[in-house]
């Protein structure tokens, strides 16, 4: 496997007049955040691997708006919904695969009705899918036998029903799954939903991610596994404020599944 | 004449009582449409069939297997226990005694349904009531159920004991009274009813004459039937209004994917024309001003939609929301059923200032004077409230509505929040970071 990525946008695929098959919609964090930014490149090292046909929209990508209409700004979210809707038109792309599930959200279920209308996946949903077609391979590996809780990020959880396409993945890692205390449809929140994420919390006794992270400490896991890059900061910071860093990692599960293969 | 007058009296009581009903359920109709439109007829089928299951059939209910069992016993019992109130009404107007007593079997296979029902909805009210009161179970003893609706609730739990005594005193007495066969009780055919409840307290009746055991049956009778008529006029004072709006409330509820949130047709229409290149930035909107709403947002019930202010007369203020609450469970001022329980008592007094026709200012509204901006922003809209909610309330979408009118209308976020927003309009992500470096990350090192 080589060092280099690689990464074709839109642009040079309609320069060849070619149309991948899905479109990989990266996100702000995971363009700029140094923690997410290990996940996308996870992700496209997989994508690759599997020959996956694929392009990004790189420059031309911006923010969905999740976090402007959660914040209660309809019309910022709009702005930024059309304007991505117009980009994404303007390719004729017909499938979507994201590692946010706030991004997966927004485009799913908002961009409808404003004229934006794709086949939207998760991306656990997307390797499932391969895993499926028999395009991934994914057997024990380095986490065979790791006990691993997986964290239900709100917005692919309860605001989308995806509970299982996650722990399907985690399961043909072999690993021992555990459940935390609050889990699936009754998934604790990790902190940073609703644009809680770009602003101090109010005052309370305390974080909510801190809570979260006593709810995963208490399962005694070697890693908690998440597949939110926002949930993971949050876990991430969690497991730091107990001092656990050195014995509970805190991985997306493209990041398990890639470390598995060692790609 | 004189014999008829009981007849008479009870067809007057029952009038009365219906009449104050409908009287009530007026003003809930007039309050409720104080709400903004919103079309929730679609998908009719799938509606009826949500309200079976999760209104009729209570399956949310059991996610909290304890109180969800003792709920459907109660629920179970006040149905059926309703059909004998039929009974009750035609007697009291024909003057019969009885008058289903022609079923045999079925007949005593009812009655008897009828008291193992009522016994058990005796147990399971006691243990309601020691649950409320005895147990610190934490949904029960938040700040915003100190008072009146901790006194609502442990009222209906009296009212259903008393109900449920009256009702075995009376059939023990009946039995009693057909024991001893007394006229207009007992029947040539033998026993009306089979009491396999009531018939234990008859040791209590013992040695009492017809006279008296009439007095204390007629006595039970008539508190039972009045005690269900004052039960259905304190519904619209109660939070016990839920056991007749749940099944309304379910069948309009969402049935969208709960991260779906509605888009602002008017926001459309505007970034629309915005984004046109040949629009005419000068021209007359389309259809004139009324597509212009008068303001984004919630700052009041009315600027809420109908559906939202039936949900707040549905709350049956049983704090599920609230314990499933992320921000909650952390200590923040945030309080999902608190926000329901605000919106109707602000609704309710908007509803008395018109009752005195008075106008109804901005001065005392739902924003600030009944929910504060700090519960609001406290939100983490993760939907664990709506997903919680056994009969379908949505509280996010009244939390998402007022921070909609706190951006669109006053910009009052908080200062980071307005950070973020500015950089998503400047470099499109909420960080500053410019948009032309957004593929940076993939000629880093893999």
């Amino acid at each position: 496997m080589s060092d280099s990525l690689n990464v074709p946008t839109m642009a040079s695929y309609l320069a060849e007049g070619k149309q991948p098959e899905v479109l990989f919609w990266v996100g702000c964090a995971g363009s700029f955040d140094d923690r997410a930014k290990k996940i996308t490149k996870a992700f496209v090292k997989i994508l690759n691997n599997t020959n996956v046909d694929f392009a990004v929209l790189g420059t031309e990508e911006g923010c969905t708006g999740d976090p402007a209409k959660r914040a209660g700004n309809e019309f910022l979210f709009q702005m930024q919904a059309m304007t991505n809707i117009e980009v994404l038109n303007g390719y004729e792309v017909k499938k979507i695969v994201t590692a946010c599930p706030h991004c997966f959200n927004t485009i799913k279920n908002e961009y409808p009705s404003l004229g934006g209308n794709y086949e939207v996946v998760h991306h656990t949903q997307f390797l499932k899918q391969l895993l499926n077609e028999g395009r991934l391979k994914v057997e024990g590996g380095k986490f065979k036998g790791k006990r691993i809780t997986y964290h239900d990020p709100c917005y692919l959880g309860r605001a989308n029903g995806e509970y299982e396409a996650p722990r399907d993945l985690l399961r043909k890692l072999e690993v021992e799954l555990v459940e935390m205390k609050s889990c699936k449809s009754k998934g604790l929140c990790c902190g940073a939903g609703g644009a809680q994420m770009f602003k101090d919390a109010e005052k309370g006794d305390k974080e909510v991610n801190i809570h979260r992270t006593e709810q995963a400490v208490d399962v005694k896991p070697d890693v908690i596994a998440a597949g939110c890059p926002f949930c993971n900061t949050m876990m991430t910071d969690g497991v730091k404020n107990k001092e656990k860093q050195d014995d509970i990692a805190v991985l997306d599960v493209v990041e398990m599944i890639a470390n598995a293969e060692d790609l | 004449m004189l014999e008829y007058l009981p007849q008479i009296l009870f067809i007057i009581v029952l009038v009365g009582a219906v009449l104050f009903f409908i009287k009530n359920v007026s003003s809930l109709k007039r309050n409720i449409n104080l709400g903004k439109e919103i079309d929730q007829s679609d998908r009719k089928d799938q509606r009826f069939k949500k309200m079976m299951r999760v209104a009729l059939g209570q399956s949310k209910m059991v996610a909290r297997p304890i109180a969800g069992i003792l709920h459907i016993i109660v629920y179970v019992g006040f149905i059926i226990i309703n059909i004998e109130v039929l009974e009750i009404m035609i007697d009291g107007i024909a003057g019969t005694h009885r008058i289903f007593g022609f079923l045999g079997p079925v007949y005593d296979f009812l009655i008897s349904s009828f008291e193992i029902l009522a016994f058990l909805v005796l147990v399971s009210v006691i243990l309601f009531w020691i649950r409320r009161n005895m147990m610190n179970i934490k949904r029960f003893m938040s700040k915003e159920l100190k008072g009146w609706p901790k006194n609502d609730a442990n009222y209906i739990l009296y009212f259903e004991v008393v109900l449920m005594v009256l009702f075995l005193t009376m059939n023990a007495t009946d039995y009693q009274l057909q024991l001893l066969g007394a006229s207009h009780y007992a029947s040539e055919a033998g026993i009306t009813g089979s009491f396999p409840i009531s018939q234990y307290l008859l040791p209590l009746f013992d040695g009492m004459s017809v006279e008296s055991l009439v007095i204390v049956e007629r006595t039970a009778w008539w508190l039972h039937i009045v005690g269900i008529l004052i039960f259905l006029n304190y519904l619209y004072y109660s939070k016990h209004l839920h056991i007749l709006l749940a099944f309304p409330n379910v069948y309009f509820s969402r049935l969208d994917d709960l991260g779906k949130f509605k888009n602002l047709d008017a926001v459309t229409k505007e970034v629309k024309m915005m984004m046109d290149p040949d629009a005419d930035p000068y021209a007359e909107p389309e259809g004139g001003d009324d597509d212009i709403p008068e303001k984004f947002g919630a700052s009041d019930v009315q600027d809420l939609n109908w559906f939202q202010l039936l949900s707040a007369y549905t709350c049956t203020e049983c704090g599920r929301c609230t314990s499933e609450c992320p921000a909650n469970q952390t200590g923040k001022k945030l309080s999902p059923r608190k926000i329901m329980m605000d919106t109707r008592d602000r609704l309710e007094e908007v509803g008395q200032k018109l009752n005195n026709k008075e106008e109804v200012t901005a001065d005392n509204q739902l924003l600030d004077n009944y929910i504060s901006r700090e519960e609001l922003w406290a939100c983490t809209t993760c939907n664990a409230c709506v997903d919680a909610c056994p009969i379908g309330i949505d509280p996010l979408s009244i939390i998402m509505d007022m921070r909609q009118y706190l951006v669109m209308e006053e910009s009052a976020a908080p200062v980071e929040l307005n950070n973020a927003m500015s950089n998503i309009e400047n470099n499109s992500a909420p960080w500053p970071y410019n948009q032309q470096d957004r593929l940076d990350w993939a000629k880093e090192e893999a």
